[in-house]
């Protein structure tokens, strides 16, 4: 369980990034904060393993105030994805997935053998081990960086807006794929986007920002949608659009969903999947 | 330390400023030296380097041909020219503008490079000749990395003068050589002393020189100095 | 080529005389530059002083430097530690600008990435700062190496044996070949070592150049359409 208690950030040039934050984000689920830029919610995440310390307010992990922990340490022991996968150039794709662990002290040679397990976990295929991140698409780079981030075990995994910069079917593959992992893996994770799709499709628990990290809603997609609090969350996920207002209508070759302005939006089925919500 | 206050003694006693050998006639040939070579260099490498520019063409054989000329030992070309020559000024002015030329044209043909291309169709789209564009877009915008080269080239010429007196061209390189010979320190240390005064005079000067000469507007954006690009050598050689 | 072939130990005997000078101080003024031009590269206030100074010390002639160096140093004027020293000193002035442009050539965002996933800031620049600094670093080596081996053979005329040596005295002795080969065995001699440094960094940076076949058909697809443009 990671608490944020009454947290300020202010930066040197005087902006506030986020204001007197209060959250609890539980073990075990995804945590997704959402909102455009100047939200705050990188600074939010990256105040999770110390890259940004709070000015004023205080961050737990497990009851553990982090001020407490040595940041090198903690960064270790919580697994970072970012944008742009935030691979090493000059380390081969092995290296960098056994990055943590060999800072941890693990023998090299257990933790390559570690990472290729790794590569098989997040669906790359081991003969890319021996390639650098420029020999790789997008989409292989990305998950080389989930790889990495889940090398040293954390507990924790925190992914900075992870597929912003892959293209839209790669980045619809690589949604379904950490979907799977968290289902294996069962890692507390904390995940920054700007897409209020990507948001609803991932997380547990959505965290709706406001500018300078203001919380306009905090639920589950389904509380979130069936009751935005305001205007600014119905508009930011597009109700107000008609994007999520369905309705069904009639066809000669069966009832299709529609949305507000009429443009077939998808169909109705039985419910069949047990996690649907 | 001692060596140092004999040195100065040297240069402030006004007897050795007058005469043949003295530092004023010395330090005029130094001077009118380097003048003469960096005019020499000037005149070559400019209309060159802005022919590179211009067109776009011949330019790697210039780079190639600068990297060439900065491992070429000065020491080597001035005194295998006068051996050929002959002693005197002619070997020293032959060199140091070889010498010179590369600073000069990479400052001539990068003030080129680094304007905007679209500003130069834009002065075509409007109608001006390939001349007009030459003179009132390529010059005024290429002036401060023309004016860097120019700068590098001094500060090599002034400062690798010294070494015409190691073939009988003057300057103030003489007390550097007379003293070696005359097993005389205080002397050598009195001639490097004012070729390094020179050679950080000419650095002011040039300071100042860009100063007024660019217009801040365009200054303000434009990388002010080839010599201040860590990519640029000068094979300095005295 | 008969001066050549008669006097092959001496021509030896001077290349020998003129590595030993040039090799150290370009070595030592790679070593030296690190820290300087990492301090000028991480504090914004000193960049501006410390490349100014640097700049300064680059400003002052050479065969003067070296005259001037023993008084400083301690050093006998025809040492060639005399000679190591000073061309040290003109090195270190090329090589602080180039390891403070390396170090800023460096992406943020990997740097970032490395401290998120915990190297500490000792790790981070050993293992990530500087190895990506690596290509501007050996741009800048290399235009030290060349000047130095150039710059060497001025110590002659105060009497420091090198290839200069036969400047000095093929001039003396009015023997044109000599000078000519004191001039190709320095072109040889600057060559050479800057080969040795090319692949000294293909070595050390096996990652640079390291793209896949279909990227570089890409990039070659696209270099041919930029040319088109500008055709």
């Amino acid at each position: 369980m990671i608490e944020f208690r009454s947290v300020t950030k202010k930066f040197p040039d005087g902006t506030v990034a986020v204001r007197d934050f209060d959250l609890v984000i539980p073990s075990r689920k995804t945590t997704v904060f959402v909102g455009s830029s100047g939200s705050g919610k990188t600074t939010l995440l990256r105040m999770i393993n110390r890259m940004v310390d709070p000015t004023s307010g205080s961050i737990s992990i497990d009851g553990e105030d982090t001020s407490t922990l040595e940041p090198v340490a903690l960064r270790r022991r919580i697994g970072y994805v970012m944008q742009n996968s935030g691979l090493l150039p000059h380390f081969k794709v092995i290296e960098n997935v056994a990055t943590v662990p060999i800072l941890n002290g693990v023998p090299r040679r257990r933790a390559h053998q570690e990472a290729l397990t790794l590569l098989d976990t997040v669906g790359l295929d081991r003969s890319l081990a021996d390639r650098y991140p420029s020999q790789l698409s997008g989409g292989q780079q990305q998950r080389v960086g989930v790889a990495r981030g889940l090398a040293a075990d954390p507990n924790i995994l925190l992914m900075d807006e992870p597929f912003g910069a892959v293209d839209p079917i790669v980045r619809a593959e690589l949604q379904v794929e950490l979907i799977r992992l968290q289902r294996d893996l069962d890692k507390t994770v904390v995940f920054v986007t700007h897409d209020i799709d990507e948001a609803f499709l991932l997380g547990d628990q959505v965290v709706i920002l406001e500018t300078g990290g203001l919380i306009a809603q905090v639920g589950s997609p389904s509380e979130i949608m069936a009751a935005p609090t305001n205007e600014f969350v119905a508009n930011f996920i597009g109700a107000e659009r008609g994007k999520r207002a369905l309705s069904i209508r009639s066809t000669g070759s069966g009832d299709i969903l529609v949305d507000s302005s009429g443009r077939a939006a998808g169909i109705l089925v039985a419910p069949t999947a047990p996690d649907a919500e | 330390m001692n060596f140092l206050i004999e040195a100065f003694q040297f240069i402030f006693d006004p007897a050795n400023w007058g005469g043949s050998g003295g530092i004023g006639v010395r330090l005029v040939e130094h001077l009118w030296v380097s003048l003469l070579v960096v005019v020499i260099a000037a005149a070559i490498a400019i209309p060159v380097g802005f022919l590179i520019g211009h067109t776009g063409t011949g330019k790697s054989i210039a780079v190639i041909g600068s990297g060439g000329v900065r491992a070429l030992p000065t020491l080597g070309l001035v005194t295998v020219i006068a051996l050929s020559v002959g002693i005197g000024l002619t070997a020293p002015i032959i060199a140091l503008v070889v010498l010179a030329i590369p600073s000069i044209l990479a400052g001539a043909y990068s003030g080129f490079e680094a304007i905007d291309r679209r500003t130069i169709d834009a002065a075509r789209a409007v109608g001006r000749t390939e001349w007009q564009i030459v003179t009132a877009v390529e010059l005024p915008l290429g002036l401060p990395l023309l004016m860097g080269g120019l700068r590098s080239a001094s500060l090599q010429v002034i400062s690798t003068a010294t070494l015409a007196a190691y073939v009988g061209g003057g300057g103030l390189g003489g007390f550097l050589f007379t003293g070696l010979r005359t097993n005389d320190y205080p002397q050598m240390l009195a001639g490097s002393i004012l070729v390094i005064a020179l050679a950080l005079l000419s650095e002011g000067f040039f300071a100042i020189l860009e100063r007024v000469t660019v217009p801040a507007g365009v200054r303000a954006g434009l990388p002010t100095s080839v010599r201040a690009r860590p990519s640029r050598s000068r094979a300095t050689a005295a | 080529m008969n001066w050549v072939a008669n006097n092959l130990p001496l021509i030896l005997q001077r290349t020998g005389d003129h590595l030993a000078i040039a090799v150290p101080a370009i070595i030592l003024s790679f070593v030296i530059s690190i820290p300087i031009g990492w301090v000028a590269h991480h504090y914004r206030w000193s960049r501006g002083t410390v490349l100014t100074s640097i700049g300064l010390l680059y400003a002052i002639p050479s065969l003067p430097l070296f005259i001037v160096i023993p008084l400083i140093v301690g050093t006998g004027l025809r040492s060639p530690v005399n000679l190591v020293v000073g061309l040290t000193l003109y090195g270190i002035a090329l090589m602080v600008r180039s390891t403070a442009d390396a170090l800023g050539s460096v992406d943020s965002n990997v740097e970032q990435s490395a401290s998120a996933v915990g190297f500490s800031a000792w790790q981070r620049f050993w293992r990530v700062d500087l190895p990506l600094a690596g290509p501007v670093l050996l741009a800048g080596i290399r235009v030290v190496s060349v000047s130095t081996v150039s710059l060497t053979t001025v110590g002659a005329v105060i009497g420091i044996s090198s290839l200069g040596s036969l400047f000095t005295d093929g001039f003396q002795r009015n023997i044109t070949a000599e000078i000519y080969t004191g001039i190709v065995m320095t072109i040889l001699v600057a060559l050479v070592l800057d080969l040795i440094l090319v692949m000294i960094g293909r070595a050390l940076m096996p990652w640079i150049g390291a793209v896949s076949p279909r990227r570089a058909a890409r990039n070659a697809r696209a270099a041919r359409r930029s040319g088109e443009v500008t055709a």
